[in-house]
């Protein structure tokens, strides 16, 4: 259990730390890649919420497709530093106004966060503690393949419909970044 | 782990990534804070799934993921046509319909 | 403090750490060894000796080298992200050694009697060991792209963009030749599907994956070509376009790292072919408890492919690359997953 614990607090700490770099770093390849870092914790977590699945898939998809994309986009663009305007050198995150104002919003988040999870039962119980994990790939599998039926709704309609939303993203994406020939 | 524990790292992440999307003036960063957001969900829907004993919350994921593949496909064309008629990332270039 | 001394020499954790360390330190020979290889091979194939000064027979060749490498100096150029410039050759080379852990290489054996229990030959048994070495392997491509941004130069940097549009392209090839292995073998892990390639059909034809799916293994191979940029896929550092690509800026140690986690990757791909379409370590004549044998066998046979492939086919044109990608291998790799499909509905059944 302890070393549970502190498995968690790792990934958790690489998690938070990558997306916190993501936001404050000025060149776009920086960000990128502390995102893949943060990725690479959120899929440490997922492995233990044994969902050895998801955990792989977020590496895959995320880390080695969509990070891949953006990667390109940035080399592509070959736009590196500076994010601010010509007469602002001051770092991005440093705007009066906009700090002032994220800042209430996140002092409410937080607040509301606070008051959710005080309220709800049941916060401290363990995760993994009373029920078994179903989290074999050939459940997932049925499930997500099966039409509604007795044990709760399936997944067959959406994950065809998924398939038409990646279409319908690819030709937006060809017909939008395509030079246009005038 | 407490679930609770899942429940406020994923707050966390998701503050992080809408305070990149209000604060920054980078539309790549802009859309990657974008992709933190989703991926503070997914977490949320794993813990849940995990702590309910049913594979719905990953296979939510799934479908999450493939909305965020589709989101950076198109949102990085955009990028690119916008580069391409103002050489530039701040969206405060991209103006010229307001007065 | 005695529990760890316990742990650290009970026979199962010594061989464990044999296993890891033999396994690293093979990764790393065969490396050297495939640079004496291909430099033996492309000799003959056209018709010169090769490297013949070093040793007998030039065999010391690739010591020289890595001496040579070892004393270089280590230039970085001034206008480089020095960061990202040191940290793109590890990527390279840790992903090219983790992509080896789940590859099951062996029978499992109890080393002549010295364990208890029978351990099987791999670094690490995973439950979704495809998709991990597929995961590995798409993190490789990171090595490149930093390598080629960070290099601050115009040819680094051609060769990182096309690494990367490269390999988007050909993942999901690579991705779909898996899953009809995956389909067929109904499970994951590489450890079963090996195991289930065991035995005869009628008695002579051994049932390796490679029969039933030639088109998964066709696929397969010009993906994983691809992947590891080889021949006639070697755009990223294609040296009459780009002069080194992605690595033209380096020198020394770091070059060696790229140039190490290339061979390995080649073996990789090798061995994962091996266990996927191949039988793994199943093979006639060789009793199990040696089944490494045949595997080593079977993954040089694949490895000289691979320098065969280099030295016979002239590289692509760019859009050929693409075209050959997106036309003609992800349709047949679709196609073939359909037909696998149909395949064990109906023998299997509705």
């Amino acid at each position: 259990m302890a070393s549970d614990a502190l498995l968690f607090y790792a990934f958790a700490a690489a998690a938070v730390i990558g997306a916190l770099l993501v936001v404050t770093q000025r060149n776009p390849v920086y960000s990128v890649l502390a995102l893949i870092a943060s990725f690479f914790g959120l899929s440490g977590l997922y492995v233990l919420l044994e969902a050895p699945f998801v955990a792989v898939i977020q590496i895959i998809i995320y880390a080695g497709a969509i990070m891949v994309l953006f990667l390109f986009v940035v080399m592509l663009l070959n736009v590196p530093r500076e994010d601010a305007a010509e007469w602002d050198r001051s770092h991005p995150l440093y705007r009066p106004g906009a700090v002032r104002a994220v800042a209430v919003l996140a002092i409410l988040m937080a607040l509301q966060l606070g008051w959710a999870l005080s309220r709800t039962p049941g916060m401290s119980t363990g995760v993994a503690e009373d029920r078994a994990a179903a989290s074999s790939v050939a459940d997932l599998g049925v499930k997500l393949f099966s039409g509604a039926g007795a044990n709760g709704p399936g997944y067959m309609f959406a994950f065809e419909v998924t398939s038409i939303l990646i279409i319908i993203a690819m030709v937006g994406a060809v017909v939008i970044a395509r030079k246009r020939e005038d | 782990m407490p679930i609770g524990h899942y429940l406020v790292l994923s707050g966390l992440l998701f503050c992080i990534g809408a305070a990149g999307v209000f604060l920054r003036r980078n539309l790549i960063t802009m859309l990657l804070s974008v992709e933190i957001m989703l991926n503070a969900v997914n977490l949320t829907f794993v813990a849940f799934g995990r702590q309910l004993g049913s594979v719905d919350g990953q296979i939510i994921t799934f479908f999450v993921m493939t909305v965020a593949a589709a989101e950076a496909a198109v949102g990085l064309a955009l990028v690119i046509a916008l580069f391409r008629s103002r050489e530039s990332l701040n969206p405060e270039a991209f103006t010229s319909l307001k007065w | 403090m005695s529990g760890i001394i316990a742990f650290l020499t009970a026979p199962e954790f010594i061989a464990y750490a044999t296993l890891v360390g033999v396994v690293f330190m093979a990764l790393q020979i065969s490396a050297a060894v495939m640079v004496y290889a291909e430099r033996k091979v492309s000799a003959f194939m056209q018709q010169r000796n090769g490297p013949n000064r070093v040793g007998p027979r030039g065999l010391l060749q690739p010591i020289a080298d890595i001496v040579k490498l070892f004393f270089k100096e280590e230039l970085r150029p001034k206008a480089a992200d020095a960061f990202l410039f040191s940290l793109a050759p590890i990527i390279s080379v840790t992903t090219a050694f983790l992509a080896f852990a789940p590859v099951p290489f062996g029978a499992p054996t109890t080393f002549f009697g010295l364990l208890d229990e029978p351990m099987a030959l791999m670094i690490a048994d995973v439950n979704v060991a495809v998709l991990v070495i597929f995961a590995v392997a798409s993190m490789g491509v990171y090595g490149i792209v930093l390598a080629g941004w960070a290099s601050n130069s115009k040819y680094s940097l051609l060769g990182g963009l096309r690494s990367s549009a490269q390999m988007i392209s050909y993942e999901l090839a690579y991705g779909m030749s898996l899953a009809t292995v995956v389909m067929m073998a109904d499970t994951m892990s590489l450890r079963e599907i090996v195991g289930q390639q065991s035995g005869y059909w009628l008695g002579v034809i051994p049932k390796w994956y490679i029969f039933p799916q030639f088109l998964g293994f066709f696929v397969f191979a010009c993906a994983g070509i691809a992947e590891t940029n080889r021949a006639p896929f070697d755009f990223p550092e294609a040296e009459q376009e780009l002069v080194a690509g992605y690595h033209t800026e380096y020198s020394s140690m770091r070059f060696a790292m790229f140039f190490m986690a290339e061979y390995i990757n080649m073996v990789t791909v090798s061995a994962v072919a091996v266990n996927l379409f191949l039988g793994g370590w199943h093979g006639p004549f060789i009793p199990p408890g040696y089944g490494w044998i045949w595997f080593l066998i079977k993954l040089a046979f694949l490895l000289f492919c691979y320098l065969w492939l280099r030295w016979t086919l002239p590289r692509f044109r760019y859009d050929q690359l693409m075209s050959f990608g997106w036309k003609v291998l992800l349709p047949l790799a679709t196609v073939n997953l359909l037909l696998t499909a149909a395949g064990i509905l109906y023998v299997n059944g509705l």
